[in-house]
């Protein structure tokens, strides 16, 4: 054991240590709104692309509303059905491709990839920037297609409806999601590049943090997945545009053809989403409990293999298809491959927390939330990779309730648990953390209001993306819509008080949290304009927190 | 308040079985999230941080634990795969008594016809312990056709057949559903299927006489002239279309042919119905690449004409092309297929 320090210098305010107050950082060295949007730092294009997706979570969350209100009633009363299902495509373009494919990786990612492996900055700093841009560029097609008129052929796609069907904006739209996919390929392969080649002496590839492993193998998924996505949009393009059969049949094409280029990118995508808010879990489980992970690199390597086995699990979304039946079963076996990395995770935590030292700041209960919601997504998962059952669920509301547990109780609350746990980082500062503790346990049980019943109203059979349906399965959608307003509230409140801690909250220090990773341990809150003032030297493992506390007293004297 | 169903009824051979799978891997679930939650907040007791500079300790991870929570999992993971296989084959493979029925989806409704030439639109009728198979198509985009109370669920995808089948176990009426987004009124794509006793089915039946789908299916023979080329006794031109369905066919593989040699295919609905629509995709073999047949796309026969002539071509026993010079005659003037005198 390690000599264990009496007072925690660590929890301290950064006022009160000496030789910090009133420094450069990289936030006020320069302050021009020029100096923003040509930036080169990764922390500031991190912040550019958190404000971005947050803007876009909130038009995103606005459709979802309208729907959910839709849906009190079985009759269609609210809204047309051609404006409800411009409402469910519009939520779902949004959310999928505009806050959850980037959401981790872009924001978080970005401002800590570097700090984590004692980088100055990613290896392409002016790619990042140029990722932002495009990004930019494409929401704008997007935003453009929606706002101007809208589109209703579901977040999906599917041909021929897409194709030679529909009058809406589908070209627009396709256009601009074409374009975001270079964001994404050219993020994923800066943080591979940088990753390889940029790491600070001593930090080999097991000794960097866990968020860094899962970064990795997000980034390899990003880097092969997205061109499919884009050369499949394309393709309706020229099939939309210039009648080239490839998808309709009537022009001589296969609209189950389709259905595989688009799943054979869409489903590593959710994995795309997932595997970062599961590392940022690991950072938070770990620090919040003041112990390694437990089973390092089995941890690692089951990042890598659900990033691999994500790709050969596609037709799980086409048992009802007309697949062959010998397809079905071998895709279905495959599927539960990805199951056995996913509950390795969790028992993985859990044998961390094992006689840990456990606090319950507002991370960490993010991060509870995290576990539980990514539990109960995962094992309703095996619902849908079992044949037998998997026909009766398939584009049911089940199915809507398994992917919501994944990516919202999974992606948006472990993004939300590193963004409290990052805050002072970025901004040197806290937020009220009575408010913040409130907001996790109102995303918790608002979640699990409104999700849980559409398990219940899948299971009775009630479809997807029905504008109106038969009276008894109305008690079930008047509780989801009840609980989409606590959930609705859940996230309002860090949309308040995040912003205005930035200029009000109480000062940070450089490690709020004992944690014990160099983005913490080396750098100042906020950071210097190019992180580390000398080049940090690693000499071990990342999650210490015997040595941690030695060095913090060392640090608190000088 | 709470009278609201939260379970499905169960109406068909298949439902229970279903159902005894869902419950297991419910189990499985409430397990699970027990062990999950439960530890979780006895962690949360037991270890909660009682200083500000507590460390606790170390560990770093035993190998056997983290090979019993891979190999328990895995375990479990192939016991419900293998269920849900044996499942799923009971979902797949309709018996072999079981009656036709051809469904065509198009944006927004369901086409029903019977074998007796019965049609309807956004209904469907069964017997009570009689199995039905369906064999379902689309016209326009993709539909799933979904009955809820039978845990069944098939796409309906144009271009090709797909087939569900289910045996009715209790009389009522059931939703069916397009599960499947097909533009702007998919929710009003419904349906509700009657199950009735045999005498109230045949009542029904006879209420909405017909002709046959076989003799509807004849009447095309000729009247598209199939039978010019397709004839009994000369196989010149074309093969002969007797007693084909259901048999392998060894395929052409004639210089151009997108066919492997030595291939060959089983003379299924899609097989009949592909080789009308595009003569050329599988020949038979011993005749040329490419087809002399013209393509019979949506203008000259119907999906609902196209599940007509299938009826037919399947009707067809030995002997039974009509001659080629036969004319066309009016529906009423017709008794059962007759056969070359």
């Amino acid at each position: 054991m390690s000599t264990i320090i009496t007072s925690a210098p660590a929890l301290a305010p950064a006022s009160k240590e000496p030789g910090q107050g009133g420094g450069v950082d990289y936030l006020n060295h320069e302050t021009s709104i020029a100096s923003w949007l040509l930036t080169l730092d990764h922390k500031r294009i991190g912040i550019l692309y958190l404000v971005a997706m947050s803007a876009m979570f909130v038009l995103g969350g606005f459709y979802a509303g309208l729907i959910r209100a839709e849906l009190i009633t079985p009759k269609g009363d609210l809204m047309s059905s051609d404006f409800y299902n411009k409402s469910f495509t519009a939520h779902g373009v949004i959310m999928v491709f505009f806050v959850l494919i980037p959401l981790v990786p872009a924001s978080l990612g970005n401002f800590m990839l570097p700090l984590m492996i004692g980088a100055k900055d990613v290896a392409f700093p002016r790619l990042n920037l140029i990722s932002w841009y495009v990004y930019m560029i494409g929401a704008g097609f997007t935003l453009v297609a929606l706002i101007g008129g809208g589109v209703d052929t579901g977040w999906t796609f599917y041909t021929p409806l897409s194709t030679t069907y529909l009058n809406s904006n589908v070209l627009l739209t396709a256009t601009g999601l074409f374009i975001l996919g270079f964001s994404s390929i050219l993020t994923g392969l800066n943080f591979i590049v940088t990753i390889h080649r940029m790491r600070c002496p001593g930090m080999d590839w097991f000794r960097m943090p866990l968020f860094v492993w899962a970064l990795y193998a997000t980034s390899v998924i990003q880097l092969l997945g997205t061109p499919v996505i884009a050369i499949t949009l394309a393709l309706v393009g020229v099939e939309r545009l210039l009648g080239v059969g490839i998808f309709d049949p009537r022009l001589g094409g296969d609209p189950i053809l389709y259905q595989h280029l688009f799943w054979f990118y869409s489903h590593p995508a959710v994995y795309i989403m997932i595997l970062p808010p599961l590392g940022v879990t690991n950072e938070l489980i770990s620090t919040f409990s003041r112990k390694p992970i437990f089973g390092y690199s089995m941890m690692a390597g089951a990042s890598l293999a659900i990033a691999i086995f994500s790709f050969i699990v596609w037709a799980h979304h086409m048992f009802t298809s007309g697949l062959s039946p010998y397809a079905a079963m071998f895709f279905s076996l495959l599927t539960f491959s990805v199951a056995i990395p996913s509950g390795i995770k969790v028992f993985t935590w859990l044998a961390t927390l094992f006689r840990g030292s456990i606090s319950f700041d507002s991370p960490m209960l993010y991060a509870y939330g995290f576990i539980g919601l990514f539990t109960i997504g995962g094992m309703t998962g095996l619902f849908l990779s079992t044949l037998g059952t998997d026909i009766h669920f398939h584009d049911t509301y089940f199915v809507v309730a398994h992917f919501h547990y994944v990516m919202v109780g999974g992606a948006i609350v472990g993004f939300m648990g590193g963004l409290h746990f990052i805050w002072p980082k970025m901004f040197g500062r806290m937020y009220p953390e009575f408010l913040a503790r409130m907001s996790a346990i109102l995303i918790f049980v608002g979640f699990n209001l409104t999700f849980f019943p559409q398990f219940l109203v899948g299971y009775l059979g009630m479809p997807r993306r029905y504008h109106e349906y038969p009276n008894e399965f109305q008690v079930l959608n008047v509780f989801s819509t009840a609980g989409a307003t606590v959930l609705g509230v859940g996230y309002l409140l860090p949309l308040l008080y995040l912003p205005w801690s930035v200029f009000f909250g109480e000062k940070a220090g450089r490690n709020p949290w004992g944690a014990t990773t160099l983005d913490w341990t080396h750098t100042e809150s906020p950071p210097t304009p190019h992180n580390f003032e000398e080049t940090p030297v690693v000499t071990g493992e990342p999650y210490k927190y015997d040595t941690l506390f030695n060095k913090e007293s060392a640090l608190a004297g000088h | 308040m709470w009278d609201f169903p939260i379970w499905p009824e169960s109406a068909s051979t298949v439902a229970p079985s279903v159902e005894a799978l869902y419950l297991f891997i419910v189990a499985l679930n409430i397990g699970m999230t027990a062990l999950v939650f439960g530890l979780l907040v006895l962690f949360s007791v037991l270890y909660y941080r009682r200083a500000d500079d507590q460390v606790p300790p170390q560990y770093h991870g035993s190998m056997l634990l983290e090979i019993g929570w891979t190999a328990i999992p895995t375990v479990i993971c192939l016991i419900v795969f293998a269920w849900g296989v044996k499942v799923y084959a009971e979902l797949v493979v309709p018996p072999a008594d079981s009656m036709d029925v051809y469904i065509v989806g198009r944006q927004w409704m369901w086409k029903a016809q019977y074998p007796g030439g019965q049609r309807e639109i956004n209904a469907l009728h069964a017997v009570l312990g009689k199995p039905v198979k369906l064999t379902i198509t689309s016209e326009d985009v993709l539909h799933s056709f979904s009955i809820p109370a039978f845990r069944v669920k098939s796409d309906a995808v144009p271009g090709r057949y797909t087939t569900l089948w289910f045996q009715p176990t209790q009389a009522g009426v059931y939703h069916i559903f397009c599960t499947e987004y097909c533009g702007t009124e998919h929710s009003r794509m419904i349906g509700k299927i009657t199950v009735m006793e045999e005498g109230d089915y045949q009542k029904w039946l006879s209420e909405k006489a017909e002709l046959g789908d076989a003799l509807q299916g004849r009447k095309l023979f000729a009247k598209l002239q199939c039978v010019t080329c397709h004839a009994g006794e000369s196989q010149a031109r074309a093969p002969s279309l007797e007693e084909i369905h259901m048999k392998r066919i060894p395929l052409s593989f004639d210089k151009g042919s997108p066919v492997a040699p030595g291939a060959t295919v089983l003379a299924d609905e899609n097989y009949l119905r592909e080789s009308i629509r595009y003569p050329s995709a599988k020949i038979a073999a011993g005749y040329q690449y490419p087809s002399i047949m013209p393509a019979y796309d949506e203008s000259l026969v119907s999906e609902d004409e196209m599940f007509q002539l299938i009826a037919y071509i399947k009707s067809l026993k030995k002997g039974q092309t009509p001659t080629r010079n036969e004319h066309t005659t009016t529906p009423t003037a017709l008794g059962a297929p007759a056969g070359r005198p």
